[in-house]
């Protein structure tokens, strides 16, 4: 089965198919090759969302995972963040929750939390 | 009190263009009517910005967190929930009326004015959907602010009419806060989304996108709340086709359908205007036709990139801070700029031979989409400058920058986008 992908590298947006032996076409460069490549074997997102602060001056922070996280985890790691509370100060940059689900990524402020 | 610089708006924009005219060693105040610095960078908590500025993937608020930390180094002077309600020309300079709870209405005079209060959204009404009028159609911006700032969730089943990327993030982030987002419909027959939103918030989370359709219908339930709606697919001249309508059951509307500049402080004075820019006409310089009057970021052209914001608000800050120095009286040498074959529009409108700014930065959008072009700048038939340009398309705004010198101060400037 063929599968097909719109490369995301640069603006042109080229349609990339690749068949079941792994031939590779429709890129009009080769970074549309490592880019597909990537995408079929452990295509991996950064996810950026808010989490629930006690204060009322800022009732939600945003948050981000500081590496990409496999795509497969994206929906149970945004239940862990949804059930977290941040209720003390914190800067930017500071993890809120590390190695989450053992991925290596930790889940840190994008926005400083009243400090 | 007078000032010699007051910068209108302390988002992306206003931010830079506040921290290079201070770094230029002028007196500036920045007003800001919301009760933070940043702007719409707090609510945009997604990623992408600063590749450009500072070669790092930041989120909007990390991205306004540079600016703010640099902002508050340069000890600059500046107001939080403070509203300008009016600018008026008076000799010398402006007198600034702005309204806070603070302070009441105070009025503070400046030597030159920096515009950077941004775009808004079009509303529904702008395009006149058919139907009843219920709660819960809403502009993207707007769902976004509540959701990413204040923390609630407008609606449970959701639709969203227009493919920009504001429409594009927020499906993605209401689907992962647990909404069922059906569908994203688009007037044209492509999306005026980037790319990369098209795949990160639609296809990696099965969110169908509708091209060539549109909402024809609203349904109100008794209790005035929103309860379905009609899309349906539009011909080559956008007419609704019968026979294609799909019905949706929807308690929330996003509406994307393109930013507009705020450019309602200049209504009393007379700035000479773009409409194909929806603002106002510029030099080199970022200067209006009245004297003293700069703009920059979304509130002079809707951009495509917060870093292009950012970069052109600080050349707007230098300029601003060139003119206060040398108190310029009125630009009297300009040649026009014109957009030529292929383009929507180009800034600046005229380059003025008077002033001290001798680079020029020409930024543009295509028509259409080109797969190879060939950008051809030129005075009086003769060609001063071309550049090859791969892949252009409208959602992505072009630049080249070019000297002074390559021009003569008597014929038009004329920018075209050959197709080869």
């Amino acid at each position: 089965m063929t599968k097909s992908f719109i490369c995301i590298v640069c603006p042109r947006g080229c349609r990339v198919n690749v068949d079941d032996n792994m031939n590779i076409t429709g890129n009009q460069c080769k970074r549309g090759e490592s880019y597909v490549l990537t995408e079929l074997t452990a295509p991996k997102r950064i996810i950026t969302t808010t989490a629930r602060t006690v204060f009322k001056q800022l009732p939600r922070v945003s948050v981000k995972t500081d590496v990409p996280i496999p795509k497969e985890l994206i929906y149970d790691i945004m239940n862990i963040i949804n059930g977290v509370v941040v209720d003390k100060p914190m800067a930017i940059g500071e993890v809120l929750i590390s190695n989450i689900l053992d991925t290596g990524s930790n889940v840190i402020l994008t926005k400083s939390c009243l400090k | 009190m007078k000032k010699e610089i007051i910068v209108i708006g302390g988002g992306a924009s206003g931010l830079a263009a506040a921290i290079s005219a201070k770094k230029e060693g002028r007196d500036v105040l920045l007003i800001e009517k919301e009760d933070r610095l940043g702007g719409i960078l707090n609510q945009c908590i997604h990623n992408g910005f600063g590749l450009q500025v500072f070669k790092e993937e930041y989120t909007g608020p990390e991205y306004a967190d540079r600016y703010i930390n640099e902002f508050y180094k340069n000890n600059i002077e500046y107001l939080l929930d403070a509203t300008v309600t009016d600018v008026i020309k008076i000799k010398d300079g402006f007198e600034i009326t702005f309204s806070s709870r603070k302070t009441g209405i105070k009025k503070v005079n400046t030597n030159a004015v920096i515009m950077s209060t941004g775009c808004y959204e079009r509303t529904r009404g702008s395009i006149i959907i058919p139907g009843d009028r219920p709660y819960g159609v809403i502009t993207a911006g707007s769902a976004q602010r509540y959701l990413n700032i204040d923390g609630y969730m407008v609606g449970k089943n959701v639709f969203i009419l227009g493919s920009g990327d504001i429409g594009l993030i927020m499906a993605r982030r209401m689907h992962l806060e647990g909404a069922n987002v059906l569908g994203v419909a688009e007037l044209m027959p492509y999306s005026n989304g980037l790319t990369r939103n098209i795949v990160q918030c639609l296809n990696d989370f099965d969110i169908p996108l509708f091209l060539s359709h549109t909402v024809t219908q609203v349904n109100a339930n008794k209790n005035q709340r929103l309860e379905s709606i009609i899309i349906q697919q539009v011909d080559e001249k956008y007419n609704p086709i019968e026979g294609t309508e799909k019905n949706f059951k929807v308690d929330t509307l996003l509406l994307s359908i393109g930013l507009i500049p705020d450019i309602t402080l200049l209504d009393n004075l007379n700035v000479e205007k773009d409409y194909k820019t929806k603002s106002v006409k510029i030099n080199q310089s970022y200067q209006t036709n009245v004297s003293g009057l700069f703009i920059c970021g979304n509130s002079l052209q809707v951009h495509d990139l917060v870093d292009n914001v950012s970069l052109e608000s600080e050349r707007a800050g230098v300029c601003a801070s060139q003119y206060v120095l040398s108190q310029t009286t009125k630009a009297n040498k300009n040649v026009r700029v014109v957009a030529g074959k292929n383009l929507l529009f180009v800034t600046p409108h005229y380059v003025d031979f008077s002033s001290e700014s001798s680079k020029i930065v020409f930024q543009f959008r295509s028509k259409m989409k080109i797969e190879k072009s060939m950008l051809k700048i030129s005075q009086d038939n003769k060609l001063v400058k071309n550049k090859r340009i791969n892949f252009v398309v409208p959602a992505e705004m072009e630049s080249i920058t070019l000297n002074i010198e390559n021009f003569d101060s008597s014929n038009d400037i004329v920018l075209d986008l050959e197709v080869l």
